[in-house]
């Protein structure tokens, strides 16, 4: 359940809470998104987006950690 | 596409499925709470990658599956009304009710739109004074703050033509539910992760403990799966069971503040009928009595039908639980198929069964 | 917690079997589709023609070979990225010749308009399909038009039937198809579909993306003419290449089997199925095409392609093999070397949350 997407913010538009929104890119296609829950999102951050609504800032290192990880894992089988 | 591709590499998910072979020495039974997960699992042939050790179960995490009857004869009824401006997610379009199904009630005149957000459905109300917008906010805890949202700002902005039929339902109730069945088999669980992602993961820390269940956050992605999987039998063939989070690109334990209090605001909890299970209490959200006047039952004056005791091959409640798999249904992709589906799981893309119709390769 | 009931009462619906009125569902190219087809057209028509399920019927009259085909338009918005209506229906209708390998030459225009369309939306149509019509060298012989009352039509619902001339023997359809020979696909997917939907309400996202409505004849004659053994032609429409592939395999008794990493899908297709739960596999496009024919002659084929713009992304994404149970049957190789069945949609793709 819960498709939700990951785009990368381009631009901001303040607002009072309810009404912050953000141009996010995903792959190739525009779209505004609501980041009222999420208010730390700056420009090139990256956010999981469910049904036009911003729900977290991806962590990056937390992304970057897993796939070394894997990177580990794929190393130790060969 | 970043944090998408990358996730999905091949190579890394050759080596996770062979490290997943190389620690399982037992049998397994875990169950993938969402439906996202199923889907995706389905779609990649996860389950054709793992060890046959692991039996994979696939739970009621798709809240098109699980709205009972009643609510969609409930939508359907809404929408017949030559006043209402009827929207939803496309999901919702074929789930069945008693009689007809959205899609049917549109293709006879009524005023039935999808829509991508919430924030559609509101702005549509804007757009059309004279009509009465309802929006069918169905959805587990991800959905929620959107489906909040929606009639936050309604209230905010004083729009009064705007209205929700209300369908939210709660994961941890009914994975409570599932565990404490007599006919329970989950040995662990993956949780959603977009779930967690509003949620956070501290409610599953006490059903863990309760349950004696290893309980891992998981995201969707091929490499997420595996590694929710790794994680979790691990855990079991050392004998734990905590919560554990994969999905830590997105989840943090505490969730999203801002989603969460936007939640508490709009809904309360309230017992909810799940299709094929009955009620589970505390396990929905409902409008707060301060947002009444956006809740279309109270607004239309409609009630829950009485669903006469449908008698039918049916077996989307066992399916959902776990309990069985589709291929077990003596219906499935004979009487019920995705056309003519005699049951939700069926319907939704990806439901249980239609996911397993769509994907399975005929053996 | 109260415990559950473990006797789980089930109550799914009485079964519905078939809508009593025609649903959207039914125009998705889907199931519902060809249930239609099979449940009304089929048992009322029937001939040899129309056995052969292919995208145009090949006539043979006083040894001359003619195919002729018939489509209609009714596609919203009228003017979307790439193209309109009008040039659509013209381009769309030829594609349909070429793909019986035929050289379109004369349509015919039906015009179906709304009372309260614009007489200038009219003429901009117009004016695109006398420009289509000019790039794919046909005339537009005959015509009609008539008009409804305002709310009973969707401001302009244009049919174009074609006749082509076809100058070579082979005769090249699903009956053709043999286990071996090669797929091959003429560019990337999804485009048409996403552009389109790009401009629809309630799902408005900026893209640059434009749809990919193109005459394929140039590139599909330049394989007749290098007398290659040319056995299927389909072009992709809506239900996009997973349905012609399930089509192709039905109509030809044999499994189609393509691999997933070859099948090209753009940044933007790719963005736009994600956030909105479709698959690009199943996006309507309107001016992509597959091609069957022997392995030997693949990169031929592939190198004739790829001197054309339209194809110029050509692919091998597959073959042909022969079906165990003689009912053929589409199947799409994973990148993780698990094999998943294609299927026809049931009804229209339906964006998701879930």
């Amino acid at each position: 359940m819960c498709l939700a997407v990951p785009g990368r913010v381009l631009s901001l538009t303040e607002g009072d809470f309810m009404n912050r929104k953000g141009e996010v890119q995903f792959g190739g296609i525009v779209k505004e998104v609501n980041l009222a829950f999420t208010p730390e999102a700056k420009v090139g951050d990256y956010v999981m987006v469910h049904v036009g609504f911003a729900i977290s800032v991806l962590a990056e290192k937390e992304a970057k950690e897993i796939l070394e990880t894997l990177e580990e894992i794929g190393a130790l089988e060969e | 596409m970043k944090y998408l591709d990358e996730f999905r590499d091949p190579q890394k998910v050759k080596s996770l499925a062979a490290s997943l072979q190389a620690i399982t020495t037992r049998a397994w039974t875990i169950m993938e709470v969402c439906g996202g997960q199923t889907h995706s699992i389905l779609r990649y042939g996860i389950d054709h990658l793992i060890p046959e050790k692991i039996t994979l179960l696939h739970g009621p995490g798709c809240p098109v599956c699980v709205t009972p009857v009643e609510m969609v004869d409930l939508a359907v009824e809404i929408a017949k009304r030559p006043d209402v401006l009827f929207c939803s997610f496309g999901d919702m379009l074929r789930v069945p009710g008693s009689k007809e199904d959205l899609l049917g009630v549109k293709a006879a005149g009524a005023d039935v739109r999808v829509v991508y957000s919430p924030l559609d459905a509101l702005r549509l109300a804007e757009e059309h004074i004279e009509r009465e917008v309802v929006f069918f906010a169905v959805g587990f805890e991800t959905t929620a703050p959107a489906n909040a949202m929606a009639v936050y700002q309604a209230a905010q902005k004083g729009i009064t033509n705007f209205s929700i039929l209300c369908s939210q339902v709660l994961v941890p109730p009914a994975m409570e539910a599932i565990l404490s069945s007599g006919l329970n088999r989950v040995q662990g669980f993956l949780a959603a992760g977009h779930v967690c992602t509003v949620m956070g993961y501290r409610q599953y820390e006490p059903l863990a403990a309760k349950y004696q269940v290893p309980i891992v956050v998981t995201g969707f992605e091929p490499l997420d799966l595996l590694q929710g999987l790794l994680m979790c039998v691990r855990q079991l063939e050392a004998g734990r069971f905590v919560v554990q989070n994969q999905y830590s690109r997105s989840v943090r334990r505490e969730g999203n503040r801002r989603a969460m209090e936007i939640i508490g605001e709009v809904f309360e909890i309230t017992p909810r009928n799940w299709r094929g299970i009955g009620e589970i209490p505390e396990s929905g959200l409902g409008l707060k009595d301060k947002y009444e006047s956006f809740d279309a039952r109270k607004k239309f004056h409609v009630n829950m039908p009485e669903v006469s005791g449908a008698n039918s091959s049916c077996i989307s409640g066992l399916v959902l639980q776990g309990v069985k798999k589709p291929f077990q249904c003596a219906a499935f992709g004979k009487t019920c198929t995705p056309e003519k589906p005699l049951g939700a799981t069926m319907v939704s893309s990806e439901g249980a069964c239609a996911a397993y119709y769509r994907y399975r390769l005929e053996k | 917690m109260a415990k559950v009931n473990d006797k789980f009462e089930l109550s799914c619906p009485f079964p519905f079997t078939d809508y009593p009125s025609i649903t959207i569902g039914h125009g998705g190219g889907g199931k519902l589709t060809s249930q239609l087809i099979e449940k009304i057209f089929r048992v009322f028509f029937a001939n040899r023609y129309l056995d052969a399920g292919h995208d145009g019927a090949v006539l043979e009259i006083e040894g001359l070979k003619l195919a002729f085909t018939t489509d209609s338009f009714v596609v919203n918005p009228l003017f979307f990225p790439g193209g309109d209506i009008g040039s659509l229906s013209v381009i769309g209708t030829c594609n349909d010749l070429a793909m019986c390998g035929a050289r379109p030459l004369y349509l015919s225009c039906g015009m179906i308009l709304e009372e309260g369309l614009g007489t200038e939306t009219l003429s901009r149509i117009t004016c695109s399909m006398k420009k289509a019509a000019g790039e794919v060298a046909v005339q537009i012989v005959t015509g009609d038009t008539k008009v409804v009352d305002r709310g009973k039509g969707d401001s302009v619902f244009i049919n174009t039937s074609g006749i082509g001339l076809i100058e070579h023997g082979r005769m090249v359809g699903p009956a053709a198809i043999k286990p071996g020979d090669a797929i091959i696909l003429s560019g990337d997917v999804g485009r048409h579909g996403v552009a389109v939907l790009a401009q629809r309400e309630g799902l408005q996202f900026e893209t640059s993306l434009v749809s990919d409505v193109a005459h394929l004849t140039p590139a599909v004659l330049s394989l007749f003419a290098a007398g290659l053994e040319v056995h299927c032609l389909r072009d992709l429409t809506r239900g996009g290449l997973a349905t012609s592939l399930v089509e192709l395999a039905e109509a030809a008794g044999a499994d189609l089997v393509v691999e997933e990493s070859r099948i090209a899908v753009s940044e933007p297709v790719q963005g736009a199925c994600e956030m909105l739960g479709l698959d690009p596999f199943y996006v309507a496009n309107e001016g992509r095409f597959v091609v069957l024919l022997p392995q030997s002659q693949a990169e031929k084929a592939l190198s004739l392609l790829k001197a054309k713009e339209v194809s110029a992304e050509a692919a091998i994404i597959g073959a042909v093999s022969s079906s165990a149970s003689g009912r053929g049957r589409a199947v799409l190789k994973t990148p993780y070397g698990v094999e998943r069945l294609l299927d026809r949609l049931s009804g229209e793709q339906l964006p998701r949350i879930c």
